[in-house]
């Protein structure tokens, strides 16, 4: 009863308790970069975990590994990321059971869409970016907002520092402000997709202090997924 | 009203007595409606939720080392500015193989450890030699944070969990009110978070772990440090060992402490 | 059709002390086709003899997998073991997501077994017409399990269930001592011998016959999730196992009532709970 609060009782407010209001999120950083190919998609994650001026930890993966064709790189509130995940692999386990097989990419991202809509007034305040392998064989990039609207693309950037890395993508992936004929662009090739993604976090690195440590890159292809890992500065 | 046996049954009449009502059936479903209290007591403005830490423990440090883990914390519990209590353990053992450290509101850490313990007594009783594992209280710590933090009533904590896992691999966590969980080699709360992890971080060699030494001097010297800088800290501190062999908690150990520069400060 | 006046319920008595209807639930495992599990130190494995009920349908889907460590084979009502497939799975799906760990085998077939006694002491209630065979895998090591309609479980080394599964259960029985040290493949090849073994004698050696027959094998173990081998892997351990094939079995095998094994008469005729013929794990 609102009678037997806290309130009614001043001389139990010791003074320098913390009287704060509890806020139920936290933004813990984190960057996510994701660029899709004819029949390839890279995902990169840095690995800082951090709040605030504290980082918590310097080797945190932020790429859940969903199936052998779809990776999840989640950032934002990491306390919602670990129960979104954690959600997503019940989800797919039990679909594995009643439909003998795995789900598809497309439809984890249905899913995924569906699950954080869920979650519409009190949201998982996480910056999702989907990447795998579709039923035709390409590479494929889906992107969210905290409460679930999904797009699909071919190249995205998310986390703190997705705003600083979008418009670089753009430029170099979806050669936007670029005056060359079609013929005279670079072929989008694993090699340089893993190249400008991991330049990107360089940069990244230099301006955002919620991104750094290293670099998680992921690259899924029809015969599974290879990780590579880059040094970023530390400070 | 719902009834323990079948919560979708009707009752007979109105009022009446519904199917199950009366009699408990072996194996009937227990208790379908079992919603948190904060849910189903409401007062006129809705419901008042604990938004304040009283009585806080401050620094936990965990140290993972080749062989186990470290952790320690002094022994003060504070009541605001108020050093209350100074001869409190907040290093738990749980088991043989988990370690348990306690930051934040320590009634909050009273609360979970008598849920804790009374899940490790449920194992012994199976008396079928599965432990729990560090990883695995740390996932339910996880669960169980998560789930009062997203009803907007939290356990105001910060906790340090670690131990050795089946294959004797050392496992070093924090857990905290939210239901953030990560592992690193070094993990701290409170204000050991500004003052320790530096230190640890920086003598970390490349390419291997601490040995149990290394870790056990940076321990001693870092609750040192953090004596003579957190204000709510005291001079003395137990260390949890936890290595494949078991767990132990040790100490009381004093911090060297050493004021003789004091005399030589002059002009505050 | 009443064998005796004391069967017409769950919860009725028999003066003997016995619990009819439970009996007969006891008989409808002995109505599906054989499976076997088998164990060596490192990987547990289930064999499973499928046979499509017509000629028009394929067979029933014997072994059913419940989680990377744990995958379970049926003989009996196969509705009945759809629905302990699911509260298996979804004990263990449970248990993931909280520890982020898996289900140890023993305390899952403990609830299991509560689970399923429940029904033999409850008027409204039937037992589960089915037996499994689990396979697991957990810090402990593989293990096989059998549980039974009773609700009676059994931590074994090897065991067979189904019809003519005593001879299978012969074949393990007399090969009992290799199968710990036993490598992976070979442990498998004995488990379709084994299987073989309750073939009806016809169709061991008629070649055309023994083709409507199809063995599924499962395996799990260290390092090694739940996996129903492919048709490609078997032929290896088919191969492996046809070189295995010793004498076909006497016909006095070819008898689902359990052997008189040494332990002395049996007192009184008539179905009754599994006597475990070939060896359980020893408690603590």
């Amino acid at each position: 009863m609102s009678n037997l609060g806290f309130q009614q009782f001043p001389e139990y407010q010791v003074p320098g308790v913390q009287q704060a209001d509890f806020s139920p999120y936290e933004s813990n950083g984190g960057s996510i970069v994701a660029i899709a190919g004819d029949d390839f998609v890279v995902i990169a994650a840095d690995t800082r975990l951090s709040s605030g001026y504290n980082i918590h930890s310097r080797d945190q993966s932020k790429l859940f590994k969903l199936s052998d064709q779809t990776v999840l790189g989640s950032t934002g509130c990491w306390a919602d990321t670990l129960s979104l995940t954690g959600l997503l692999k019940v989800r797919m386990q039990g679909y594995e059971h009643t439909h003998l097989r795995t789900m598809a990419t497309d439809a984890v991202a249905q899913m995924l869409s569906i699950t954080m809509y869920n979650r519409r007034f009190f949201p998982y305040y996480v910056s999702n970016i989907l990447a795998g392998i579709d039923k035709d064989g390409k590479g494929v990039v889906y992107s969210y907002d905290p409460i679930g609207h999904c797009e699909r693309a071919f190249y995205r950037a998310g986390g703190t520092a997705g705003t600083l890395l979008q418009p670089v993508l753009d430029n170099q992936i979806g050669h936007k402000n670029i005056n060359l004929s079609s013929s005279e662009l670079p072929k989008l090739t694993i090699e340089r997709a893993v190249a400008i993604a991991s330049d990107t976090f360089i940069s990244a690195a230099e301006r955002d202090i919620y991104t750094g440590d290293s670099v998680l890159i992921n690259i899924i292809t029809k015969d599974g997924i290879e990780e590579k890992k880059l040094q970023l500065r530390l400070d | 009203m719902l009834n323990n046996y079948n919560g979708l049954a009707q009752p007979f009449w109105q009022n009446g007595p519904a199917p199950g009502q009366f009699y408990h059936f072996t194996g009937g479903q227990q208790q379908i409606q079992n919603l948190p209290r904060e849910l189903t007591t409401a007062g006129p403005y809705g419901t008042q939720r604990n938004t304040a830490r009283i009585t806080t423990g401050s620094s936990v440090l965990g140290i993972r080392f080749d062989g186990g883990v470290m952790i320690a914390a002094d022994t003060m519990v504070s009541y605001g500015s108020l050093s209350r209590y100074q001869s409190i353990d907040r290093v738990f053992k749980i088991n043989e193989k988990i370690l348990l450290g306690g930051g934040d509101d320590f009634a909050d850490i009273q609360s979970i450890k008598r849920t804790i313990d009374q899940k490790m007594i449920a194992d012994q009783c199976r008396a079928d030699e599965i432990e729990m594992k560090p990883t695995e209280l740390a996932m339910w710590l996880t669960r169980v944070l998560y789930n009062r933090r997203t009803r907007m009533n939290p356990l105001f904590i910060d906790v340090v969990v670690g131990g050795v896992n089946a294959e004797g691999k050392p496992f070093l966590g924090n857990v905290d009110l939210r239901g953030r969980f990560y592992e690193d080699f070094v993990v701290a709360t409170g204000f050991a978070r500004h003052l320790a992890i530096p230190l640890v971080r920086e003598s970390k060699p490349a390419g291997r772990e601490f040995t149990a030494e290394e870790a056990s001097n940076l321990i001693r010297k870092c609750m040192e440090v953090l004596y003579y800088r957190d204000t709510r800290n005291t001079s003395k501190y137990t260390v949890g060992v936890c290595t494949p062999s078991g767990s132990v908690v040790e100490g009381p150990y004093k911090v060297d402490e050493n004021w003789s520069f004091a005399s030589t400060i002059k002009g505050y | 059709m009443f064998r005796n006046q004391y069967d017409s319920d769950v919860t009725v008595w028999s003066p003997q002390g016995r619990l009819h209807q439970v009996e007969y639930a006891m008989e409808a495992v002995k109505l599906g086709t054989t499976t076997v599990g088998l164990k060596n130190r490192s990987i547990a494995v289930l064999v499973a003899l499928s046979k499509p009920t017509s000629e028009v349908s394929v067979s029933q889907r014997k072994v059913i997998p419940i989680d990377d460590h744990l995958g379970i084979s049926i003989a009996g009502i196969t509705a009945d073991a759809r629905v302990l497939s699911r509260y298996l799975r979804s004990e263990c799906l449970n248990y993931k997501h909280t520890y982020e760990s898996t289900y140890p085998v023993s305390r899952l077939i403990t609830n299991l077994g509560n689970k399923m006694q429940t029904t033999t002491q409850r008027y409204d209630r039937r037992p589960y017409g089915v037996g499994l065979l689990v396979a697991g895998y957990d810090e402990k090591g593989p293990h096989i399990y059998q549980v039974m309609p009773s609700a009676n479980f059994y931590d074994c080394k090897a065991y067979s269930i189904g019809s003519r599964s005593q001879s299978a259960r012969t074949y393990l029985e007399s090969n009992l001592a290799s199968f710990a040290d036993s490598s992976n493949d070979e442990i498998i090849a004995h488990g379709i011998v084994a299987i073989k073994r309750s073939l009806p004698t016809d169709e061991n050696q008629g070649k055309e016959n023994a083709a409507q027959y199809d063995i599924t094998v499962a395996i799990v173990g260290k390092g090694q999730p739940f996996k129903i081998l492919s048709k490609e892997e078997m032929k290896k351990y088919e191969e492996l196992a046809s070189k295995k094939i010793l004498p076909a079995p006497s016909p006095a095998d070819d008898d689902d009532q359990p052997r008189p094994s040494g332990s002395g008469e049996q007192p009184d005729e008539g179905p009754r709970d599994p006597q475990v013929a070939v060896a359980t794990e020893e408690r603590r």
